[in-house]
């Protein structure tokens, strides 16, 4: 955070950016749960240098994944977006990375989903029904699937099957077709790994994926623009604005 | 150990929209006001500054403005024969939570029922017999307030607001380029429509050429910069995109924040408690009258507070569970229609009609909650039901709420949801597609109800509010006729192809619809049919009232704050013009 041409973005984000491992330090102002008791009354309460700031994946490498999982995830990602000159691939846009992040930070950890007892499996139409918490499905989910394919698709991984190969795994998993042990619901897993890897490919970067905005300019949607006015009117117009994220884009800063 | 407070004139519980709307009438009427909230302070340039607002994986998909359902959340089934699972994640409708609750995070679509959607029973009921409002085990009911009563209470909010739109209907005489069904307004909109990008422009001509009656979908996000009778000042929309799930970090949208607090914060006969989770209401020995509510705040301290009135102004959904927990009113029993309090849990029929164009460029994440061209010819009854089997109806928009690509990439019949094929679909169809939303209404019925949980408790012990709820086959059938209506004027767009994405099956809380629930403290005209009156006075205390949408019998074909903004109006008028005066039942029973 040396840089004096800062720009506004970044500097309203820029106090969270030394988060550990991508998981940010605690915020000062917390949105969410557990923020202590107040009591406001005559004014409209303000404090500086509390805003809410977005939590900022840092750092490289994998701190969630296991070697194996790692391999597991990147053929998996590779597979669910591949890469070609239409746009990049999922691994490409660093999904895997993204989803590691995600995985070790409160996402994973189940923060926003209620896994208390008990647990019976449920209808479809009740959605999310296990005890885990995503970072624990994937960690079984993997493990499973990995001892599927070993019993049933003659390779020792699904990342060590041919591509065609991991699609019909894949397939199987989405429609349920394939069983899987450890307590794991393949269709929920399934549903939640292709989520995920939306979300690491077209989210903001400053999570980790969605590398120099390349989901993004291969749709052509423009990024964090909050001022759109003078095009609204003018229909059927390319809007010619450069992409950019949260933290701006390459050419805002000196070269 | 519970500490008990010093007495107040008015507890409000929660702080969204109606705590807001009640907490500045009772101020200003002299009252001493203190309103419980168990969520955070939120603030724009805080929480929601245009620096970080436009972050679609945080707002959206990790939930940051939601209730955390991780030590609080419901059960849910289709039916009496299922059991009841917890909602594990959020899905199907998003709660609010923290100041300013939903008034946050919603669209800014600011509608208005029609007369005839408060006369659900009697008037279907008479124009097309008995069976209609009885099939499917409906259990449609009249209102016990009209359009005509609700009226300068609409343009109340209206005026709070700022809200942009055309009037169709101004008393009694019909306006190009508004919305020709809709009952007289005494007043034009404080502000102009908003202006229209392609999409909707294209759906608009389309429609009229089909001679439906378009008209812009009026909207809390403002066309232009505006000061509301508070004094309180609004910008104009910059048409970001991100205004349903997120606040707005531009002050352009009407929520409690822009429109009502920064008058009311200032008030030292109004106090603000933030992380204060109300239990439950607590009553005299004989049950008639509520001594005020207990609460716990995040450091896990108890408190007694007294009122002499208790406000529930928190979610439907917390409202109902707080008036079963407290043992006000005789809860619902689906298996011999007796009781009132859970009855009528209703919903809102969702489908959509997406368009694919070769030819044009829409610019999607140019967009805004409200940015819509909108029919309402197939709306309440503007249309003759006879021999369609179903009563009730949907609006029809041609909107553009944003282009946020991991929610809202459309991609044609057919597309695998992952693969080369879908990146292909993605890439070339974002720019070029565009969706038409049908808005339809829910009618009540026996076995949609809402009750607590036998076996799920949250963080405090106490039971979670079970929901019990299906769609009908009237809704089923409504929903189909509605989406073919949709489909029509999306033929009519000349698009390359157009992809119907009709309502079936059962409900699933699995993907979003919306956050219309409404229903289970309802309003009527005797205690045998409702929990509240039409001041929305519970029939049972009569100094606890309920606010909110969970006092609609059934829910119309439209968004529903500014209904149940409008009854916040009516109630805190009566209670200021007469409860004040004379405490007690506002309406014999």
């Amino acid at each position: 955070m040396s840089e004096k041409n800062l720009d506004r973005r970044h500097f309203l984000i820029g106090t969270i950016a030394a988060g550990v491992a991508g998981v940010s330090a605690g915020p000062v102002h917390d949105g969410e749960l557990g923020a202590p008791p107040q009591t406001f009354r005559g004014a409209v309460p303000w404090q500086e240098g509390t805003a809410d700031a977005p939590p900022e994946a840092s750092g490289s490498g994998y701190v969630y994944f296991t070697p194996a999982e790692a391999a597991f995830i990147e053929a998996a990602v590779g597979r669910l977006i591949p890469n070609d000159p239409v746009g990049p691939g999922g691994v490409e846009a660093n999904v895997p990375f993204f989803l590691d992040r995600q995985l070790a930070g409160p996402f994973g950890r189940g923060d926003h989903y209620y896994l208390g007892g008990p647990w019976p499996r449920g209808t479809p139409e009740q959605g999310y029904q296990s005890r885990y918490n995503p970072a624990q499905l994937y960690r079984a989910a993997i493990a499973a699937i990995d001892k599927y394919a070993g019993a049933n698709l003659g390779a020792p991984t699904f990342a060590a099957l041919a591509a065609a190969d991991q699609d019909k795994a894949l397939k199987g998993l989405e429609s349920g077709e394939i069983a899987l042990d450890g307590g794991v619901d393949a269709k929920s897993f399934f549903a939640m790994l292709l989520q995920n890897t939306k979300e690491g490919y077209f989210s903001d970067p400053i999570y980790g994926g969605n590398k120099d905005m390349g989901a993004w300019k291969m749709i052509g949607f423009p990024g964090a623009h909050y001022d759109y006015k003078e095009w609204v009117s003018r229909h059927g117009e390319p809007v010619p604005y450069p992409t950019v994220g949260l933290r701006g884009r390459p050419g805002w800063r000196k070269a | 150990m519970t500490t008990t407070l010093k007495s107040v004139d008015a507890v409000l519980v929660g702080f969204g929209w109606t705590g807001a709307i009640m907490g500045q009438q009772l101020c200003d009427a002299g009252l001493h006001v203190v309103a419980l909230e168990r969520g955070p302070w939120r603030d724009t340039a805080t929480d929601f500054a245009t620096g970080f607002a436009q972050d679609e994986l945080r707002y959206m998909w990790r939930h940051h403005l939601f209730q955390n359902v991780s030590d609080d959340t419901l059960t849910i089934r289709n039916n009496v024969n299922q059991e009841a699972l917890p909602m594990r994640h959020l899905g199907s409708f998003l709660l609010g939570t923290g100041v300013g609750s939903g008034g946050v995070h919603w669209n800014g679509q600011i509608w208005r029922f029609l007369p005839t959607d408060f006369l659900t029973k009697s008037h279907n009921q008479q124009r097309y017999g008995k069976k209609a409002v009885s099939d499917y085990d409906l259990t449609v009911q009249d209102w016990g307030v009209t359009y005509e009563e609700l009226e300068p209470y609409y343009d109340q909010f209206d005026k709070v607001c700022g809200t942009s739109g055309k009037a169709g209907n101004l008393k009694g005489e019909i306006q190009p380029g508004g919305n020709p069904f809709e009952g007289a307004r005494a007043n034009e909109y404080p502000t102009p429509p908003m202006p229209q990008t392609l999409g909707p422009t294209l759906f608009g001509k389309a429609a009229a050429e089909l001679g439906r009656h378009p008209f812009p979908h009026p909207t809390g996000n403002l066309s232009e910069a505006y000061v509301n009778p508070l004094g309180a000042q609004l910008g104009a929309c910059t048409y970001c995109g991100f205004c349903e799930k997120f606040g707005c970090g531009n002050y352009s949208k009407a929520s409690p924040q822009t429109t009502i607090l920064p008058y009311l914060m200032q008030k030292s006969n109004f106090t603000l408690k933030t992380e204060c989770e109300v239990l439950r209401v607590e009553l005299t020995p004989d049950r008639k009258r509520a001594t005020g509510v207990t609460y716990v705040n995040s450091a896990g301290e108890e408190f007694f507070q007294p009122a002499d009135m208790v406000i529930l102004s928190a979610y439907v959904l917390q409202n109902v569970r707080l008036l079963l927990l407290s043992g006000i009113g005789k809860p619902y029993d689906p298996k011999t229609g007796e009781g009132v309090v859970g009855k009528n849990y209703a919903y809102q029929t969702m489908s959509s009609v997406n368009v694919f164009f070769d030819d044009k460029i829409l610019n999607p994440f140019i967009g805004a909650g409200a940015l819509a061209t909108v029919i309402d010819d197939f709306n309440g009854d503007n249309f003759d039901h006879s021999g369609l089997g179903f009563i009730g109806g949907a609006y029809i928009a041609g909107m553009v709420t944003g282009g946020r690509p991991i929610e809202m990439i459309y991609t044609p019949q057919g597309t695998p949801a992952w693969g080369l094929e879908w990146k292909h679909a993605a890439a070339k169809n974002y720019l070029r597609s565009f969706s038409l939303s049908v808005h339809g209404s829910c009618m009540s019925a026996r076995g949609n109800y809402l009750d607590l949980d036998p076996t799920y408790r949250d963080i405090h012990g106490r039971p979670m509010l079970r929901m019990t709820f299906d769609f009908t086959g009237n809704d089923h059938k409504m929903s189909d006729y509605l989406t073919d209506r949709a489909a029509e004027v999306a033929k009519a767009m000349n698009p390359r192809e157009i992809k119907l994405n009709r309502r079936t099956g059962s409900w699933s809380v699995v993907p979003y619809q919306t956050t219309h629930n409404t229903g289970g403290a309802i309003m009527g005209d005797n205690p045998k049919n409702s929990v509240v009156n039409k001041y929305l006075q519970t029939w049972d205390v009569p100094n606890v009232f309920s606010m909110g949408a969970g006092a609609f019998p059934q829910n119309a074909g439209y968004n529903p704050t500014g209904t149940l903004a409008a009854l916040a109006y009516l109630s805190a008028d009566a209670i200021k013009s007469r409860y004040l005066k004379a405490p007690g039942p506002l309406v014999r029973a």
